[in-house]
């Protein structure tokens, strides 16, 4: 979107115009993500590399193809295409096959992104909609998990080994400064809490994301863990919760982005407490062991929802009539 | 109008499908494979055909405070004599389509034709209107069908395409893939039309409705 389209321009003026643009916004994501994706390198090996590539590349080249086809401007310049196909990566187990991961890109881009009307325009989070359609079409390559860095038997993920009622699972749950650090099966981009809070802080301080929804999604979740996930009330492992599984990379990096989000703070902290509460009831008592991205999911239906329900008064306004 | 023309603004202008976007749950529902959407567009068409007919015999004769049990009862008498030729026939197909079968006499499709169309026309024109609309909307299943297990499934009519290596993407065959190959389908055959649906309303819509008449909207 052009920002000095005369439609973009709202309102009578003193204008406050800001240096930020979405290029701007979407490299701070790319660079916020670079500890991340280092540890993931440095787990997984070549197996993370060529994922990431191929989702890089797949959604690049899927919104190159897309912006061609419609007749629209080339939008691959701001970036956004960028961090969807690396946020997808993470998301990803690192044993997917390559074809699999092209396809998540593609179906991220083209079908929650391009067909609703570009950047902006899309209702849910494109990569966790690739994510949710690669579950639904390939459980087993999807729910395959190896090991990290040379030793690349599979295993079950930390959050597997802890769901109750679930398969057994006989393996040992990882220590929590391994789940901390990250060396523990999961997803490329999840498994380490550390580099995703290094680069949450960066995100915070560049004022490209506020603390409501990620604060409240992790409280939330940290809260009724505690609560309910032990065998007697308030004995739960909630840290454990916290850094095992998706939850830091989906709360500071998916339920942050702009477009899937409500607009007050209001309605950043109802969208924050319900991921957490989601979250925090399917892996406590769902089928799956990890419950971020759908939790995220039907939080980003709701959204339009919020918003008509927080909508700030104005200054000297009556009551509004959404 | 020529029964021709009758019979192409059942399959293009006012395709049910695409066009009306009416009998959308047995589209979800029934088109995860080609053989089942073949099956329900048949057994559909042959209901329209027959309702279309008997409703435009009967059409002096129901009193129109109470229209629409009456087509209701009729649509039901059709539906019973294709599900029991089914069961007989083709046990399989029956199998597949289930509760389905006996849900086309809700199909709105059927009495959507009965109240806009047999009900003020001659017995001829409603026969080709019955057997438009239920050609329009067998290939629209089958086509539907067709992609969704061809992706899903990675086969057409039964026959698989493609070997071992490459496993097909289950969720085409689930519910959401009927959604996606739904909208995919709706978008592209209004790209490919001549006339498109530009807003919501009853601007773009095809169907020649007494609400478009009486808002002045109407084309024809």
């Amino acid at each position: 979107m052009n920002p000095n389209d005369p439609s973009m321009i709202a309102g009578s003026s003193p204008h406050l115009k800001s240096g930020q643009t979405t290029s701007i916004i979407m490299r701070d994501v790319l660079i916020a993500l670079v500890p991340a994706t280092l540890a993931s390198l440095y787990f997984f090996r070549l197996n993370a590399v060529f994922l990431i590539l191929t989702t890089i590349i797949s959604c690049v080249l899927a919104e190159y193809v897309a912006n061609k086809v419609m007749k629209k401007p080339v939008t691959i310049g701001d970036y956004s295409a960028a961090v969807t196909g690396l946020l997808l990566a993470f998301n990803l187990p690192p044993s997917l096959p390559l074809w699999m991961a092209a396809t998540g890109g593609v179906f991220a881009i083209i079908i929650t992104k391009q067909l609703f009307g570009g950047l902006g325009m899309n209702f849910i989070n494109p990569a966790l909609a690739a994510r949710a359609f690669l579950m639904a079409s390939w459980p087993v390559a999807m729910t395959t998990w190896t090991k990290t860095a040379v030793d690349a038997a599979t295993s079950a993920t930390p959050l597997a080994i802890i769901k109750k009622g679930g398969e057994v699972v006989t393996d040992i749950p990882p220590a929590i400064t391994n789940l901390f650090l990250g060396n523990v099966p999961g997803s490329l981009g999840e498994t380490s809490a550390l580099a995703l809070l290094i680069g949450a802080v960066y995100l915070v301080v560049r004022r490209v994301i506020t603390l409501e929804i990620p604060l409240t999604f992790i409280g939330t979740v940290a809260l009724m863990t505690w609560i309910l996930g032990g065998d007697s009330l308030f004995s739960g492992n909630f840290l454990y919760h916290v850094f095992a599984g998706g939850l830091i990379l989906g709360a500071f990096y998916m339920a942050t982005d702009y477009t899937t989000s409500p607009v007050s703070t209001a309605g950043k902290i109802i969208m924050g407490t319900g991921c957490g509460i989601l979250t925090a009831v399917i892996r406590l008592y769902g089928g799956y062991p990890e419950g971020v991205c759908y939790s995220i999911l039907l939080m980003n239906l709701a959204v339009p929802l919020i918003d008509k329900y927080t909508l700030p008064k104005s200054f000297g306004g009556g009551k509004i009539h959404a | 109008m020529s029964l021709l023309h009758i019979i192409k603004n059942g399959i293009v202008d006012e395709n049910p499908t695409t066009r009306l976007v009416l009998g959308t749950c047995p589209t979800l529902a029934v088109t995860t494979s080609a053989i089942n959407g073949l099956g329900m567009g048949i057994s559909t068409m042959a209901v329209l055909i027959g309702s279309n007919i008997v409703i435009s015999l009967l059409r002096r004769v129901i009193p129109d405070t109470v229209r629409i049990p009456a087509y209701i009862t009729v649509i039901a008498g059709f539906v019973t004599i294709v599900q029991l030729l089914l069961k007989a026939y083709v046990p399989e197909i029956d199998k597949a389509l289930g509760i389905f079968i006996p849900l086309i006499v809700v199909n709105c499709i059927i009495l959507a034709r009965a109240e806009a169309f047999a009900n003020k026309n001659s017995v001829i024109d409603s026969a080709a209107d019955g057997l438009g609309m239920g050609i329009g909307f067998t290939i629209m299943l089958i086509i539907m069908g067709g992609a969704r297990e061809i992706l899903g499934n990675g086969s057409i009519f039964g026959i698989a395409l493609y070997g071992s290596a490459v496993s097909p993407a289950l969720a085409m065959i689930l519910p959401p893939g009927g959604f996606l190959a739904f909208g995919i389908l709706i978008g592209v055959v209004n790209v490919f039309s001549k006339k498109k649906i530009t807003t919501i309303g009853c601007t773009s819509c095809g169907a020649p409705c007494k609400r478009k008449y009486d808002s002045g909207e109407g084309g024809k």
